[in-house]
């Protein structure tokens, strides 16, 4: 197991290096991040020439990738096109964005199964019926048009009815806001609130309509007949024998989609205009921004990768059957 | 599915290798041995109208799946027709501005007169234009990397899935951001923006069919077939990607819902379709301010953007169910 895990770190690390190579030349080859600078007639020559320098703009490719990546493995990813650290940006759009995306993936899978469980338990009722109505909806739904629906036709009546401010629909937190953390946890919430419903609703869907099929393909398997067939009462022949089977598949299908969610909070924070770190992302890769695409990348492929780790040490939790060598 | 009781045990068996796989196809013309009297009683083509057949069948039955059917067709038609025979088209500007719905504009004007019925049909027909070449692109990509992944598995395998992986660890949507930069200085045409979706949504097709032929690989039908002296090309091409077609199909279809998601995001954020073209995520981002005011600018391209999302998954939830194997397979 553990000699697994490490073969697959070492595997994943040259990926991840690989994938900067990659996304260092498509970005490099893209454009001139100084332009807008050189456009300027008031800015004076020697600034965009420092500028320049500080960015090694005029050093050969191999060369500007070898000082990214130099300095990377210690930790420092270098400096934006406006000349300021990317390290202390990174992790402060970082927090924000864990802040949606943490509590999302956790109201998700809860609510994934709980609904999956359900539907499966009343196939062919109308319960299962509406639940899988919905979760095809919300399949169907792009994140942006959940999001702003939950904003136009949702926050807003409630915010206009109940006369104050019940959900914030942009930002993540007031500009103003300041005091100890408990006397700010008001404000978060009422911010956090419709960004991380819309990532709940997106998620949790695909997930609840696999743990319905994966359920009813366990319901129907040998085992469980066996389990009934021994005199098992019902609710233990669901609680050992179906859940923990049923649960094997899933795991891997969340693990998996964590792309996905990150994927997902980009788009969610563009709508909620969080300053998190997708639109720090889009931002950096409008304004040509190497050091900063690098470091979005390196951040989130990190967080997939151990994502995915995470599922197979889960599923060999789950499954003593698997063995990883 | 024919009697073949009366068969004797050799074709029996072959009988059983081509209708136990995944739906859709049986073996083509090198199942039977060569110069064999009775090849028409194999009846290949026969067979596969059979399975065909079961398949439409089993389709037909699922009610979600013809309803998903009905209303795909059912906009792309009334796209087309809007294309040719409705009043306005997408770029005409008339001079009633703002207009709520009415018999003249079905779903109201906009801000400088467009005509938001002629756009949103419009935009639906590009929807479709690029959500198709986005299938055609990555299913043969994804099905070409996968089926040689898994043939020759070894060295060419394991350079190939790392690439794959290098494409599953960043999140889809910011890798075609970047692509999306680049390509936009380019043109903004929208073949562009089908190629790079494509370059992106091939992996997971990919994976199954290499994970397909990873067990393909190691039947009967494919050492015979070698065994007859068949290249290792038609070995692939017509034996054993013929018995992944019913995974490729259901995925193919789902790639056509996921590329409609991802265009209409990128288009929604600014890096897609670009004006004067319309697209109905292009329609949302500009109806957005709007939504609760002006609610027609909003309400109607986020409904068909939804609806058309929504009849193809159910088409790919119904082919699933037709292709799958496990349910009433035919038993040889």
């Amino acid at each position: 197991m553990l000699a697994y895990i490490l073969r697959r770190l070492v595997i994943s690390i040259f990926v991840l290096f690989l994938a900067t190579i990659l996304v260092f030349l498509l970005v490099a080859e893209s454009g001139d991040p100084l332009a807008l600078l050189r456009a300027n007639p008031k800015i004076p020559h020697r600034v965009i020439l420092a500028r320049e320098n500080l960015l090694h703009l005029n050093d050969p490719l191999y060369q500007r990738y070898w000082i990214w990546f130099s300095h990377a493995i210690h930790g420092d990813f270098g400096n934006t096109v406006a000349g300021q650290a990317v390290r202390p940006q990174l992790v402060s759009h970082l927090l924000v964005t864990l802040r949606m995306v943490i509590l999302a993936t956790l109201i998700s899978i809860v609510l994934a199964l709980a609904v999956g469980v359900y539907a499966a338990l009343r196939q062919g009722k109308v319960a299962d019926h509406v639940a899988t109505v919905t979760n095809f909806l919300f399949l169907a739904a792009p994140v942006f048009v959940v999001g702003l629906l939950l904003k136009e036709f949702v926050a807003i009546p409630i915010n206009e009815h109940l006369n104050r401010i019940v959900f914030y629909t942009n930002g993540e937190q007031s500009p103003t806001l300041s005091g100890s953390f408990f006397s700010r946890l008001p404000d978060y919430a009422a911010h956090t609130a419709l960004p991380t419903i819309t990532l709940i609703l997106v998620s949790y869907s695909s997930w609840a309509i696999y743990q319905r099929a994966s359920i009813l393909e366990t319901l129907d398997s040998d085992h469980v007949r066996l389990a009934r067939a021994k005199g098992i009462s019902p609710r233990r022949v669901l609680m050992r024998h179906v859940f923990r089977n049923a649960l094997i598949p899933v795991t891997t299908v969340i693990a998996l989609d964590f792309a996905a969610i990150l994927g997902g909070a980009l788009i969610t924070e563009i709508v909620f205009g969080w300053q998190g770190l997708g639109i720090w992302f889009l931002n950096g890769v409008n304004g040509l921004d190497i050091n900063i695409t690098l470091a979005y990348l390196l951040v989130t492929a990190t967080f997939v990768i151990l994502f995915n780790l995470l599922a197979d040490i889960i599923y060999a939790f789950l499954d003593p059957r698997i063995r990883y060598d | 599915m024919t009697e073949t009781s009366d068969l004797s045990p050799r074709q029996q068996r072959l009988r059983r290798v081509s209708t136990s796989e995944v739906g859709m196809h049986t073996l083509p013309e090198a199942v039977p041995p060569a110069g064999s009297d009775d090849e028409a009683q194999y009846g290949m083509a026969g067979d596969a109208r059979g399975q065909l057949a079961t398949v439409a069948r089993r389709f037909i039955h699922s009610p979600m799946a013809v309803i998903g059917l009905c209303t795909f067709f059912g906009l792309a038609v009334a796209a087309i027709l809007t294309e040719m025979f409705w009043t306005y088209s997408y770029t005409s500007i008339t001079n009633t501005l703002n207009a709520p719905p009415s018999l003249a504009h079905p779903m109201g004007t906009n801000s400088i007169g467009g005509d938001v019925f002629a756009q949103a049909m419009h935009g639906t027909l590009q929807d479709i234009e690029i959500a198709l070449v986005v299938a055609v692109l990555a299913t043969f990509i994804g099905a070409t990397v996968g089926a040689i992944a898994g043939f020759y598995r070894g060295t060419t395998d394991t350079a190939l899935m790392r690439f794959v992986d290098l494409i599953l660890v960043i999140p889809v949507l910011a890798i075609l951001i970047v692509l999306a930069h680049i390509v936009a200085k380019q043109a903004s045409n929208w073949l562009w923006l089908a190629i790079i979706i494509g370059a992106v949504s091939w992996t997971y097709v990919a994976r199954l069919v290499r994970a397909d032929f990873l067990s393909l690989r190691e039947r009967d039908f494919v050492e015979a077939s070698r065994a007859l002296g068949a290249s290792n090309r038609r070995i692939i091409v017509r034996h054993m990607l013929p018995n992944a077609l019913g995974p490729i199909i259901v995925n193919a279809t789902i790639t056509v819902a996921l590329s409609i998601v991802l265009e209409s995001t990128l288009s929604y954020i600014g890096l897609g379709i670009q004006p004067p073209n319309v697209s109905l995520g292009l329609l949302v981002d500009q109806g957005q301010d709007s939504a609760t005011t002006e609610w027609w600018l909003f309400v109607f391209p986020v409904v068909i953007l939804v609806v058309l999302i929504l009849s193809i998954f159910f088409i790919g939830d119904g082919l699933r169910e037709a292709l799958d194997p496990k349910k009433n397979r035919v038993r040889a």
